[in-house]
């Protein structure tokens, strides 16, 4: 029996994580289990290996062990107290997960625009007004072209010109970062709110709108992965996508290594013949222009609408994102699936109470603040992040 | 090289003598040009606002008066009315004579003037949370959030404390307006605490505690939420609190009550103006945040503890954005419903505020007073509608916002230039 327990201190935390998981789990559909002492058990179980592990120096891993633990326990609490058709009507799994992978798309495209950024030295917290400028320019482009993919290119640009204006300023003039992305997000909110009440005034944007189509996979049939991705939007595709290559990109390439090396010393980048602002200006564009993209998806993708300031703090959640995934794209794009979840849970919450949904979206902010707070291991920043350079 | 401390040397001419006003000279210089960056930007934002308005409206006479009819909107004119009037001193019975009509408290210029200055309240008080951060060399996103706690707590302490024990009404709002300054201190002061110990970083906290803020807010208060208001009237389906006691409401000085008047608020942000600069250039507690805001490294070196006047500066700078909480609260707003928790931007604007007033008393209380009358100005019930179409003319004061927060970022760039060119002078006239 106790051959099984593992005993590399990483899997052991795992294991704890696993099983706070499974806490939870035992008490929802589809297993449902109706009384507490099972979930009781696992929960205790999960929160002894997470404080081991934590004790041991697995301070991540066994923080989420401790998370998971007493999470798992209090939700199966939870639903135990509540109503059989209730908790039904709000645990499908396959929505959930689908929904999920809805909410985190426009996060993940902010997220790992904000990556290159970061990683390339500049701070953009201006990642709000740049999505909420793909979003407005998004719906316009769709509208007068006619065409979704257009409304795309034509939000990838405004994006663009977002990024290029950020880039300016913190490269070239050598202007704080954080006031220059301030400076978007009130430029952004102001130009797009501008514009719509200029052009669509109280009417709002049409609902004829061409927007993003679904990618129907019938083949995956009715089951839970039918479920979840039988019929997903492009978009969340392509971030998948995105994710995957912009790992290659930054870890895997020479351009990956020139812009780490103009995020961590951009002194020694230099001296070796690299054109950090080069390099810099083409990051931030980039970021603006992905972040324009999920933005694009808010409005064109999501829904087929735009209403005035719609990211609505989603740029700060990807910008969360970011940090709780430690500047690494998987790391960023758990992050997005996590708050994307705690978003579809959210809604799906509503069901009970309104109230209780919102205090939900409150989430993805407390725990980066948590891992900042360096409680489970310290994200670590690149080295110099938000500092202009000055070339000699 | 050695260096010998004394007279020179008597073979070499004695040093030519300085010219006469030559450092009063350039001290005159440095104070204009601290005056002149802020002026510059001011004009470059104003002026590519109006281009804007120009590319929209299509013509030069349009984008005059639209700025005309900010200008009118935000109750500015009331001061260019001819004559011999007097305001009374509230508390008092004595009058001071002014020069214009202070007893027109009801037209539009003077109720838009009172909107004006009810706003210019509330934008001291944060620009003075953001500024007293930036002296500390902490950038505070946080005054939104700061703001909202502040707000939050006071509408709880005057709403649920009456219920508990009575207390006389200025008694009320002392403790309502004490405990939104706690609760002010005590978000900015988590982000205060964890830069000072762990390191983490103050922008990244701020900005996360002003979410946590805004959702746990639309918690309390949203349908179902714990103290969503069962007032009558409300039918359980309206995402607000409950109002504050008549008694809690600060008393107004200027205007109709019906109206959204001017109430005393106006002298604690004037106060507050006082305390922020005695605090910072006058106590050693400011002595010590300024040495930490010029150079951490040195002041720790000269014994002074870092991370202690990490936490003070965050947790003052939070005080004075939970103050205005409490004093919008009591003064005008009477409850918080969660469409003005998520829409509030007030702290965002503080930034603008502190950075355009250059972190300084005078210039805090300056470019609150420009951005207020911008907001007012702008604002859909106070704007022409002919001049701008509602929702129009409040974008444009966000784009000048902006442009102002972009310029202001970079005016290292025009004092360069100004030196550049002075230096080039320099040279030339050397040359000649």
């Amino acid at each position: 029996m106790m051959a099984y327990i593992p005993h590399d201190r990483r899997a052991r935390a795992w294991a704890g994580v696993i099983v706070g998981i499974f806490a939870a789990l035992v008490a929802l559909p589809p297993i449902g289990l109706r009384s507490i002492a099972v979930p009781l058990i696992l929960g205790l179980v999960a929160l002894t290996v997470g404080i081991g592990s934590w004790i041991g120096g697995e301070r991540r891993l066994g923080g989420y062990g401790i998370a998971a633990g007493a999470l798992g326990f209090v939700i199966a609490y939870l639903a135990t107290r509540s109503s059989v058709t209730k908790l039904d009507a709000v645990v499908v799994w396959g929505a959930l997960f689908a929904a999920m992978l809805r909410y985190a798309t426009p996060l993940a495209f902010a997220a790992i625009g904000g990556l290159f950024s970061e990683r390339s030295g500049v701070v953009n917290i201006g990642l709000e007004g740049m999505m909420l400028t793909g979003a407005f320019f998004a719906i316009w482009g769709a509208d007068v072209t006619g065409t979704w993919t257009m409304g795309i290119v034509i939000a990838a640009g405004a994006g663009a010109l977002m990024g290029l204006l950020h880039a300016v300023f913190a490269v070239t003039l050598r202007a704080d970062q954080i006031v220059g992305g301030t400076a978007i997000n009130f430029l952004a909110l102001g130009i797009t709110s501008f514009l719509f009440f200029k052009l669509y005034g109280a009417e709002g944007t049409p609902s004829d709108i061409s927007t993003i189509p679904n990618v129907r996979l019938s083949f995956l049939g009715d089951g839970f992965i039918g479920d979840v991705f039988g019929s997903l939007n492009i978009m969340i595709w392509v971030a998948i996508v995105l994710v995957i290559v912009t790992w290659v990109v930054i870890f895997k390439t020479p351009i990956g290594l020139r812009i780490r090396a103009c995020g961590e010393h951009p002194r020694a980048a230099d001296t070796v013949g690299i054109d950090v602002y080069l390099i810099r200006y083409a990051a931030v564009v980039v970021s603006g222009i992905l972040a324009a993209i999920g933005g694009a998806y808010l409005s064109i993708g999501f829904g087929n609408s735009f209403t005035e300031n719609m990211s609505g703090g989603r740029g700060f959640i990807a910008l969360a994102a970011l940090i709780f995934g430690n500047w690494r794209p998987f790391g960023a794009a758990a992050a997005c699936l996590l708050f994307g979840f705690s978003s579809a849970l959210g809604v799906a919450l509503q069901e009970y109470s309104l109230s209780v949904s919102t205090l939900f979206t409150a989430l993805p902010y407390l725990l980066t603040l948590v891992a900042v707070a360096g409680v489970i291991g310290r994200p670590t920043p690149p080295a110099a992040v938000g500092r202009p350079y000055v070339k000699q | 090289l050695s260096a010998t401390p004394g007279p020179p040397p008597a073979h070499l001419p004695p040093a030519a003598p300085e010219p006469a006003g030559l450092v009063e000279r350039y001290r005159i210089l440095h104070k204009a040009e601290g005056l002149l960056a802020p002026a510059l930007t001011l004009l470059l934002a104003f002026l590519i606002s109006g281009v804007v308005v120009l590319l929209t409206t299509g013509s030069v006479i349009d984008t005059l008066n639209t700025y005309r009819a900010i200008f009118r909107g935000a109750g500015l004119n009331w001061f260019f009315q001819v004559g011999s009037y007097d305001i009374g001193i509230p508390f008092t019975d004595s009058r001071v004579w002014f020069p214009w009509n202070t007893d027109d408290f009801a037209s539009q210029s003077a109720s838009n003037l009172q909107q004006t200055l009810l706003l210019w309240t509330v934008l001291v008080l944060v620009g003075c949370a953001v500024a007293f951060a930036f002296r500390c060399g902490l950038f505070n996103i946080g005054g939104n959030g700061q703001y909202l706690a502040g707000s939050i707590i006071a509408v709880l302490i005057a709403t649920e404390l009456p219920k508990a024990i009575s207390l006389p009404g200025p008694l009320l709002i002392l403790v309502t307006v004490l405990g939104a300054m706690l609760a002010g201190a005590f978000l900015a002061g988590i982000a205060g605490l964890l830069k000072g110990t762990v390191g983490a970083h103050e922008v990244i906290t701020t900005i996360m505690l002003n979410w946590i803020v805004v959702w746990v807010g639309s918690y309390l208060f949203n349908v179902g939420g714990p103290l969503q208001t069962d007032a009558a009237g409300a039918s359980g389906a309206v995402p607000s609190s409950d109002d504050v006691p008549e008694s809690a409401k600060l008393p107004l000085f200027w205007g109709d009550p019906l109206l959204q008047g001017l109430h005393i608020g106006l002298f604690v942000a004037l106060g507050a103006l006082v305390v922020y600069a005695i605090t910072l250039n006058r106590t050693t507690l400011g002595y010590q945040v300024r040495a930490v805001g010029h150079n951490p490294e040195a002041a720790r070196y000269g014994g002074i503890n870092v991370a202690r006047n990490y936490f003070l500066a965050m947790a003052i700078a939070g005080m004075f954005a939970g103050l205005a909480g409490a004093i919008d609260i009591l003064g005008w707003q009477y409850r918080v419903d969660i469409t003005t928790i998520q829409g509030a931007t007030i702290g965002f604007i503080g930034i603008a505020v502190a950075l355009l007033g250059r972190n300084r008393a005078l210039g805090v209380a300056l470019a609150a007073l420009l951005f207020a009358a911008l907001q007012t100005g702008t604002a859909s019930r106070n704007l022409d509608p002919s001049i701008f179409a509602p929702g129009v003319g409040s974008s444009l004061a966000v784009i000048i916002q902006g442009l102002v927060i972009l310029f202001v970022g970079a005016d290292v760039l025009v004092l360069l230039a100004l030196k550049r060119l002075r230096r080039r002078r320099a040279a030339r006239s050397a040359a000649a």
